[in-house]
């Protein structure tokens, strides 16, 4: 039984990110594989996907609501325990940072279960990447946007072009050492002020 | 991490090299991570050379996973983790001391506004009846919605190794209720426990401040006893920390337990209550409004939004009454209730490991106390009238009979 045949869930109250490492999964010749966005109903879930991996969110404070369901299954069917390989430190630590948390069966060879674990950190950090890169590209857009803005009032108030207004911010933010966008959102604040 | 040589600071080195003094602090938000965070905030901890980063985290878990990987040096934990590590139980347990309590108090048992109705409606119990007649009417009602063949109860609590679920499980037999066959016990966190109460998705729950209040403020729910009503002396919050790492770290631990020491006592005074509710309301804290918090410190309870209220003296206790010190008595009934519950088996040695997770020799050197601290202090009486005695810990554990079988939680 190679390690495509173990049975994963991934519970994530992220739809994207969820479907991200899905698809990543799959990709894998993972082919069973659920996945859940929330914890509710998910005794029955485990009940009916018996997983040997589950993926979880670290941020999701519903862990602790697992912790004590395996304590109730374990008496039932099901051992569940942490995968912890304490030898592997590296491999923990990239887990701890992505945000992955995981249990599996317990017994289960660590070969087996490092490499869908590894799928699931690099999936995680691919998804953090994209929120990230969004971010940047959102407060580009804002930063853009008021600069425009304090373009607009100078050349108003002191009869500037363009260039030359574009100028006078950058000289001065450089004098400041600020970013250009903190001196424009300055002109429009200070503008909003006077007039 | 950073790592400063400390050989210029005042107080003496115990071991030689040089030790961590950049030491990074999981807690979750509640009101009784208040002596860590006070610590930190207030500059507690440069006073000894240490540097506190507290990292705000969202689960038991997590606090327990995250000290065991390195990436916590100390945390706020339930008292009941170290002693669950110590003897290996849950899904990922390290080894773990607690070298000092983070207080007492703080718990308390919220249900909802209809199942109190239910009670009083039944029962005759009166607004300002005590926890233990609220435990016995709620016991009737169980009884009657079986009869009716209604739904099981569902209460919440925080962890399967919890002060909340040893005290909610304490309240439920002391009124005649079997916590593993006549309610069904769910863990919910605790920020979710109003919202969850209202929803109907639970009727009842047992945590920390300040989420019972909130719940009574908002209407929805009825508190029903407080910690202090179940027994006064047990432990709450400790502080945690990797047994190899206090080795090699022992000095900083020293420091650590004398600036905790001296939070606690800012903590407890009350001229400071005010200062301290306003730090713990910051979003980065507790984040919850600075007047429950307050309300909370001072045990003014708001028992329901009708107006009842209830003044719990000594309901917060920081430092006062050997608060501060994690006492081998208290471990060894934290284990009498494991036992009781079926988590674990009992053996002589298994109480040994448990007893060692708390490490009051630890808080007694930090703080030059010439013996260790009085390790018999459960005079306080339980709600059910029992006493504790530590010494004849197994007679203790059979008295409350055999434990549930296959019901582990």
């Amino acid at each position: 039984m190679s390690h495509f045949d173990l049975a994963i869930l991934v519970i994530d109250e992220n739809a994207v990110r969820a479907a991200i490492i899905e698809d990543g999964l799959r990709e894998a010749g993972h082919v069973h594989v659920t996945v859940v966005h929330t914890v509710n109903g998910i005794a029955r879930v485990i009940e009916a996907t018996r997983p040997d991996v589950i993926i979880i969110d670290i941020e999701n404070p519903n862990r602790d609501m697992m912790e004590h369901l395996f304590q109730l299954t374990r008496s039932v069917s099901r051992p569940i325990a942490m995968f912890v390989d304490r030898s592997d430190s590296a491999s923990i630590e990239a887990a701890v940072e992505a945000g992955v948390s995981a249990y599996t069966v317990d017994g289960l060879k660590k070969e087996r279960v490092k490499p869908i674990l590894d799928m699931a950190v690099i999936r995680f950090n691919a998804f953090s990447r994209l929120q990230r890169e969004l971010a940047d590209a959102k407060s580009a857009l804002e930063d853009r946007k008021v600069i425009e803005r304090a373009k607009g009032i100078l050349m108003k108030l002191r009869n500037l072009n363009e260039e030359e207004a574009y100028a006078l911010m950058r000289q001065t933010a450089m004098n400041e050492k600020k970013k250009m966008a903190e001196i424009a959102q300055s002109v429009v604040t200070a503008a909003g002020l006077l007039m | 991490m950073s790592t400063i040589d400390h050989s210029d600071i005042a107080a003496p080195a115990v071991t030689s090299g040089p030790e961590q003094t950049h030491l990074r602090a999981g807690f979750i938000p509640l009101v009784d991570a208040a002596v860590l965070i006070a610590a930190a905030e207030l500059g507690f901890a440069a006073r000894e050379g240490l540097t506190l980063d507290l990292v705000r985290d969202v689960s038991w878990a997590n606090i327990r996973d995250r000290l065991a990987f390195r990436q916590f040096d100390v945390a706020h934990m339930l008292s009941p983790m170290p002693i669950a590590a110590m003897l290996e139980l849950g899904s990922n347990p390290s080894p773990t001391i607690a070298p000092f309590a983070l207080g007492r108090g703080g718990n308390a048992i919220t249900l909802s506004v209809r199942l109190f109705e239910a009670m009083q409606a039944l029962t005759g119990l009166a607004d300002d009846a005590s926890a233990l007649d609220c435990a016995k009417a709620l016991s009737r009602v169980i009884a009657a919605r079986e009869r009716d063949g209604e739904r099981p109860l569902t209460l919440g609590m925080t962890y399967p190794y919890s002060s909340h679920n040893y005290e909610l499980r304490y309240w439920l037999a002391a009124g005649g209720i079997d916590p593993d066959r006549g309610v069904r016990l769910q863990v919910v966190p605790p920020p979710m426990t109003s919202d969850a109460l209202s929803a109907g998705a639970i009727d009842g729950f047992c945590v920390g401040a300040p989420w019972n209040m909130i719940a009574s403020e908002k209407g929805v729910g009825r508190i029903v006893a407080t910690k202090h009503d179940i027994w006064a002396s047990s432990p709450e919050k400790v502080l945690g920390m990797r047994p190899d790492w206090a080795d090699r770290n022992r000095d900083s631990v020293l420091r650590l337990i004398r600036v905790l020491d001296l939070a606690a006592r800012w903590c407890d005074d009350p001229a400071n209550r005010g200062a301290l509710a306003d730090i713990l309301a910051q979003a980065a804290y507790v984040g919850a409004p600075a007047e429950i918090i307050r309300h909370v410190l001072a045990g003014q309870f708001a028992l329901d939004a009708k107006g009842n209220r209830r003044a719990v003296p000594n309901y917060f206790v920081f430092h006062g009454a050997e608060a501060n010190c994690p006492s081998r008595a208290q471990a060894l009934w934290v284990y009498s209730q494991m036992v009781r519950w079926g988590q674990v088996d009992y053996s002589s040695e298994a109480a040994a490991m448990a007893a060692s997770a708390f490490r009051s020799d630890l808080y007694a050197a930090a703080l030059g106390l010439s013996e260790r601290p009085r390790e018999e202090a459960v005079a306080d009486p339980f709600i059910d009238g029992r006493s504790f005695d530590p010494a004849d810990l197994e007679a203790y554990v059979q008295s409350f009979g055999a434990p549930n079988q296959g019901a582990t939680a």
